[in-house]
């Protein structure tokens, strides 16, 4: 198969790094080749945060660049209009509809766009989900990551079992149950 | 023989490991500060974090005269800082195998500048290898202590950040043994002082001539042929961008090691090419190279010297295509990293602004109050330059003093902030440094130091008594603050200020991401008392918005400090 590049977009702290080690391990058990990109560091504090994930045969290089992506996940709205332009044409949008306000907009030095999802439903193929809610329900709005990754799972065409058996073995034995709950809870989002 | 997702800077770690090396020191430096963590978790390996990069590289090469095989780990400017004992190292040349690795930040994820870290291996006159992903950092890693040994030297891997952090798959090996070699006293060897220099001078320059030879024929530099039209030369991560760019309409000389440049090699390989580009990010080292043996190539005539390189980008400059994307036609609010709630730095800046006051910045979490609305930070350098900076600025004009200040971590004063105190005292400036001491290495994601009392595997330490040492080299003035209390922490930096001798303010408050810190409930706006008046709104909290003309605050993100409480003058913000 050619690569499939999948972007992780979000806010530092919402979980994205931990997303992209469940997708990278998720897809090595199907057999791909991947890579997985981050960054660490100053943008980690509460700036912008992207991960790629791409997989397939063989992968070379590291990153996505406009144009190139098949999906991104983004956890938060505006993340999502952010990164529009690195969608590939007949790409996927999966979007968390939780907007977090940037600095700028705290200040009053400028305004959140008030529509962010019908400007994205325009451009692109959108699938937008209250994940914080999900999370909360399935035990903790920290779940919001793995919530995405279920609806992302289904929309790859994954089985469920691959990723739960990846959920074990990534995160922390006293959280094991709240992700699966979570992981579930997106793999059902329809 | 197994394969596992790993992070470039993990299969550096895991190539140290099965090399058996011994001894890793280094200072954390985005993008190479896992590269120890991941050393540390190696029970067989003795791993540190050093005050500075001088000092780990110093430290790894003692282990490797004593017989070890050792390694130090930095980032790009760190070698700056470790470059006086590497370029010495050079001459002494190794007994264990002594590797050396730093990471460039092309782009400029989180660094001060772009430096392009190569010019150090010429200048230095060691060999430089350089990975294209985390299984060629294991290879080249393990790689690099054979050769180290086999020319007698160190040698230097060279990451960038996209290298350095990002994942793929890597195959592990167990781990070889290594015993120590013998140490033998040999002052021609270890001694450098002109008479033993002199003919080291000469053993260093046949070194080079060696490994030229070395690098014309070894598996390290690849070439592959497919369509010869295009010719790429390239090394490291520019290898992928321009494998998946160009796939098999290119043919490939790829470079695994950047010093020294084989010219045979890339002679023969551009007689059979029609069209040569060189490949590379930052400056044109290869290029350069290869124009010096007199080849026709293309490279930053048509490349940029600035930033990270991608597919996309020599696609679009070799093969003319570009990939249509859509945008959003909105306007789209920047979201730069903030200081985070409950961060204890924000209290200081808050109270530097209140007291206008130009601030010598340092190099952490803290340049980050540089940014609206607290904009509190004049100048950045690099590490230690706040306070000799200050110092020079007070000395420029002896008014400055009484309303500039220095700012400097607690990992960063240690690094290199003590001689700039030390110059302060010495020679009497009425300066006023601030240290800002969180109890962590916060930028680099919470590494122990000198000042914390524990070690890099958790375990106790020596913890520096910072207001002894003050008191050691001569500043008489010392005042702990807590930066969560507003107007303690603004008289004492007032006082300092209109004070006529050298003061040292310690501002002291763990980092709210820290584990063991306990925080209090969240606060609450009471929406009655709040008169909408946005005072809470001038620190840059990142759990305080503004919704409906009232402050409203996140449940998730408060942390409970009570710094916007001391802002409000009507008593709206409580428990």
């Amino acid at each position: 198969m050619n690569t499939y590049s999948v972007m992780i977009v979000g806010v530092g702290g919402q979980g994205t790094l931990l997303a992209s080690r469940l997708l990278g391990n998720a897809v090595i058990s199907e057999g791909y080749d991947v890579k997985v990109s981050e960054v660490h560091g100053m943008s980690q504090r509460g700036g912008s945060v992207i991960t790629y994930v791409r997989f397939g045969e063989k992968v070379y290089s590291p990153i996505i660049e406009k144009g190139e992506a098949d999906l991104i996940l983004a956890f938060e709205l505006l993340e999502a209009a952010r990164y529009l332009p690195y969608l590939k044409k007949g790409g996927k949008i999966i979007v968390n509809t939780q907007k977090i306000d940037p600095m700028p907009v705290v200040t009053g030095n400028t305004v959140y766009p008030d529509s962010v999802r019908e400007e994205l439903q325009k451009k692109a193929d959108v699938t937008a989900l209250d994940a914080l809610s999900l999370a909360v329900e399935a035990g903790s709005p920290k779940a919001v990551n793995v919530v995405l990754m279920g609806v992302a799972a289904k929309h790859m065409n994954f089985k469920a079992d691959i990723w739960k058996k990846v959920i074990e073995e990534t995160v922390p034995p006293k959280f094991k149950e709240l992700n699966l709950k979570a992981f579930e809870m997106g793999y059902a989002f329809n | 023989m197994s394969e596992k997702l790993l992070l470039g800077n993990e299969a550096v770690a895991r190539g140290l490991y099965e090399a058996g090396c011994h001894v890793v020191s280094s200072y954390p430096g985005t993008p190479s500060t896992e590269i120890t963590e991941f050393a540390a978790t190696y029970d067989e390996i003795y791993s540190e974090w050093a005050p500075n990069e001088k000092v780990a590289c110093e430290v790894a090469m003692g282990a490797s005269i004593a017989g070890a095989r050792a390694f130090c780990g930095m980032k790009h400017v760190g070698l700056n800082v470790a470059a006086d004992p590497l370029f010495t190292a050079s001459y002494t040349g190794v007994n264990g195998g002594m590797v050396l690795a730093v990471a460039d930040d092309p782009g400029m994820h989180s660094s001060q500048n772009e430096q392009d870290s190569r010019h150090y291996a010429e200048a230095a006159k060691l060999m430089m290898l350089e990975p294209s992903d985390s299984d060629e950092c294991l290879k080249y890693t393990k790689l690099a202590f054979e050769l180290s040994e086999k020319f007698g030297a160190p040698v230097i891997l060279r990451l960038t950040t996209r290298v350095a952090h990002s994942r793929s798959l890597t195959e592990l090996s167990e781990r070889a043994e290594m015993k120590l070699k013998e140490y033998t006293k040999n002052p021609p060897k270890y001694v450098m002082m002109p008479a033993y220099s002199i003919p080291k001078h000469i053993e260093v320059e046949n070194r080079i001539i060696s490994q030229t030879k070395f690098c014309e024929t070894d598996s390290i530099n690849t070439v592959e042929y497919y369509d010869k039209k295009i010719g790429v030369i390239t090394a490291g991560n520019c290898y992928n961008y321009a494998k998946e760019a160009l796939g098999e309409k290119a043919s490939y000389l790829k470079l695994g090691c950047v010093y020294p440049l084989p010219e045979k090699l890339i002679a023969d390989f551009a007689a059979e090419c029609d069209t040569l580009y060189v490949i590379e990010e930052l400056d044109p080292f290869i290029e350069n190279h290869c124009k010096k043996i007199g080849l026709n190539v293309h490279g930053k005539n048509v490349f940029t010297l600035q930033g990270e390189y991608s597919q996309s980008l020599i696609a679009k400059v070799i093969l003319g295509e570009e990939k249509e994307f859509n945008k959003a036609d909105i306007s789209i609010p920047g979201r730069p990293p903030v200081l985070c709630a409950g961060c204890p730095h924000r209290g200081l800046f808050y109270a530097l602004k209140q007291e206008k006051a130009t601030v010598c910045g340092d190099i952490g979490c803290y340049t980050l109050g540089a940014l609206k609305p607290l904009e509190s930070i004049d100048t950045v350098i690099c590490m230690g330059a706040s306070i000799s900076s200050l110092h020079g600025r007070n000395k420029a004009n002896p008014e400055n003093a009484k309303n500039s200040v220095a700012v400097i971590g607690d990992s960063t004063f240690i690094h290199s902030g003590i001689t700039g105190l030390i110059d302060i005292a010495y020679n009497n400036s009425a300066s006023t440094v601030i240290i800002l001491d969180n109890s962590i290495t916060g930028m680099t994601g919470h590494q122990e130091n000198p000042t914390t009392g524990k070690n890099i595997k958790g375990d106790p330490a020596t913890a520096v008594d910072i207001v002894a040492l003050a008191h050691a080299i001569g500043i008489k003035r010392v005042t702990v603050v807590d930066p969560y209390n507003l107007k303690e922490t603004r008289d004492a930096i007032h006082t300092e200020l209109q004070t006529d001798e050298p003061s040292l303010i310690i501002s002291r408050r763990p980092c709210a991401l820290l584990k063991y810190v306990k925080h209090n409930p969240p606060l609450k706006v009471n929406e009655e008392k709040c008169r909408g008046c946005k005072m809470c709104m001038k620190i840059g909290c990142p759990a305080i918005s503004f919704k409906d003309g009232k402050s409203v605050i996140d449940f998730t993100q408060c942390v409970g400090c009570g710094v916007c409480t001391q802002l409000c003058a009507f008593g709206a913000i409580g428990d």
